[in-house]
């Protein structure tokens, strides 16, 4: 379990986290969703004891952050954007040099390289790999400890589809397995897709969090039906609890009439609860 | 100990395909063994070629090896990985030390063997280098710590390294060079190996070779401070 209560931390005269607080329980996908700059990477440093924060309290597998000690730390899988490879190396090589560290077998290695479906690629130099490979031999990595808890900073950012749900479906996995997942994105589908639970991070704060569906339904008064008549006019009608009624009246009068070519629902997605919370883009 | 090996290990495998880290290592011994054995000027001291590239090798190879390989980690982001893989700063510096230190004695040892020193003062030119590689080895950490990446380690070694290589070359020239040579510590280990089958340091020399110790421990101890070992 990782809890979080009211942290913050300052570079300089910047707050990048002000008063965040969240808990995450085990075996759930733990999404940390914000534009480029909302600290999210700042978060995960607090979490995996790299950075000191100001104020709060954060709690990792039931131990203050403060006092992880080695062993509790190595429990950890971390994949981040700035943690490189070694690209003279091979794949099973890269991954040798941290087996040897965390006491972990030849066997191991083969495992996590056939998990991340790196096995056949095993003596590739990294720096023939292409950036979906490497990205997967990050995560074979860090799964290598068999993490009890593991952190992904953005796995999937700049990937293409196939190599993205390649990764999701092995995140999946391990959430299966019950390890904690904790996982940082600006890419909203992916958090619709993947989390349990959520939170919107901007500018250091908080602005709203639960499930991505509870999310979406709790601004559904943003969903709109978009109607589109034979003469090409199209109407765009709100359509929440409130006005449900009267919106589907009028779309009835619509059909009645033969006037209509297509109908399209426009539900709230991460992306506009995010906009209409913040006025930002999440994608940024 | 089990972080350490890891990180030699992980050394021996990168630096067969690193040629700016393997050049270091093999261009002096190949210059010595070229030098002593095709260039035969008459009147030239006994094993002058074999005193001088020591030296130089001594200062040269484990500054710039040492730097670039801490630098490239820090530039790369693998130190970050290692570090967060809970690799002690002293672990790494450990692996990566003894592997440099390793590469240089054995490339000594080829230098010295292939020139025909005799096994009497041959422990004692080995352990004369020895000595100074730790200094420089600790030195190429403190500049590789205080690098943020690649071409700033270069640029900060590289005139550390002239310094501290050719300055015995340049003191056998000029006086006024030598009197400043002499309070550095290869001027002083060379000066030691300058009856090479008589290998001796006096007082002074000792005392100037430790207080260089000292004064680049101190460096390296506040560059580790300042900088700590990943790029933040």
């Amino acid at each position: 379990m990782i809890s979080v209560a009211g942290i913050s931390k300052s570079f300089g005269n910047k707050k990048v986290l002000d008063d965040v607080s969240f808990t995450v329980n085990d075996g759930e996908i733990f999404g940390l969703l914000g534009p480029s700059g909302a600290g999210k990477t700042t978060l995960i440093r607090v979490l995996t004891g790299q950075l000191r924060f100001e104020e709060g309290d954060a709690m990792v597998m039931g131990k203050r952050v403060s006092q992880l000690t080695g062993a509790d730390k190595k429990q950890f899988g971390i994949m981040m954007d700035d943690f490189g490879l070694y690209d003279r190396l091979t794949c099973y090589q890269n991954l040798r040099v941290f087996a040897d560290i965390y006491g972990v077998g030849d066997q191991e290695i083969r495992t996590v390289l056939r998990e991340v479906e790196l096995a056949d690629a095993e003596k590739k130099e990294v720096k023939k790999l292409s950036k979906g490979m490497k990205e997967r031999l990050r995560l074979a990595r860090a799964l290598l400890c068999h993490p009890k808890v593991l952190f992904l900073d953005e796995p999937t950012s700049g990937l293409d589809p196939q190599t993205s749900n390649e990764i999701h479906e092995i995140i999946r996995k391990r959430k299966d397995a019950g390890t904690i997942i904790f996982l940082t994105t600006h890419n909203m589908t992916e958090a619709e897709k993947l989390c349990d639970h959520l939170v919107l991070l901007n500018e250091g704060k908080i602005v709203e969090g639960g499930g991505p569906k509870e999310l979406c339904l709790r601004y559904d008064h943003q969903k709109r039906i978009e109607l589109v008549t034979k003469n090409g006019e199209t109407i765009s009608l709100e359509m929440n609890r409130d006005n449900a009624e009267a919106t589907s009246r009028k779309i009835a009068e619509f059909l009645k009439e033969g006037k209509l070519q297509t109908i399209h629902s426009k539900e709230p997605n991460l992306e506009t609860v995010f906009m209409e919370l913040t006025g930002r883009k999440l994608e940024v | 100990m089990r972080e350490a090996t890891a990180i030699f290990r992980k050394q021996v495998l990168d630096t067969r395909k690193n040629r700016a880290v393997l050049i270091q290592f093999i261009m002096f011994p190949i210059m010595t063994i070229v030098m002593s054995n095709a260039v035969k000027v008459d009147d030239i001291p006994e094993f002058f070629y074999l005193k001088l590239f020591s030296i130089m090798y001594m200062a040269m190879a484990p500054i710039v090896s040492m730097s670039a390989i801490i630098s490239e980690e820090k530039e790369k982001g693998t130190l970050r990985a290692l570090m967060m893989s809970n690799v002690r700063p002293a672990s790494y510096l450990a692996g990566v030390g003894v592997y440099d230190f390793q590469c240089c004695l054995i490339g000594t040892m080829l230098m010295s063997k292939s020139c025909g020193l005799d096994d009497g003062p041959w422990w004692k030119y080995l352990c004369v280098i020895m000595l100074g590689l730790v200094i420089s080895i600790i030195l190429g950490a403190a500049v590789g710590v205080m690098a943020k990446d690649q071409m700033a380690a270069t640029s900060l070694a590289v005139p550390v390294m002239c310094l501290f290589s050719f300055l015995p070359m340049m003191a056998q020239f000029n006086d006024t060079i030598a009197k400043v040579a002499k309070y550095f510590y290869t001027q002083q280990l060379y000066l030691a190996l300058s009856d090479i089958n008589n290998v001796k340091i006096g007082t002074e020399g000792l005392i100037i070779i430790a207080v260089n110790a000292v004064v680049i421990l101190g460096f390296f101890v506040l560059a580790f401070r300042k900088e700590g070992l990943s790029n933040e």
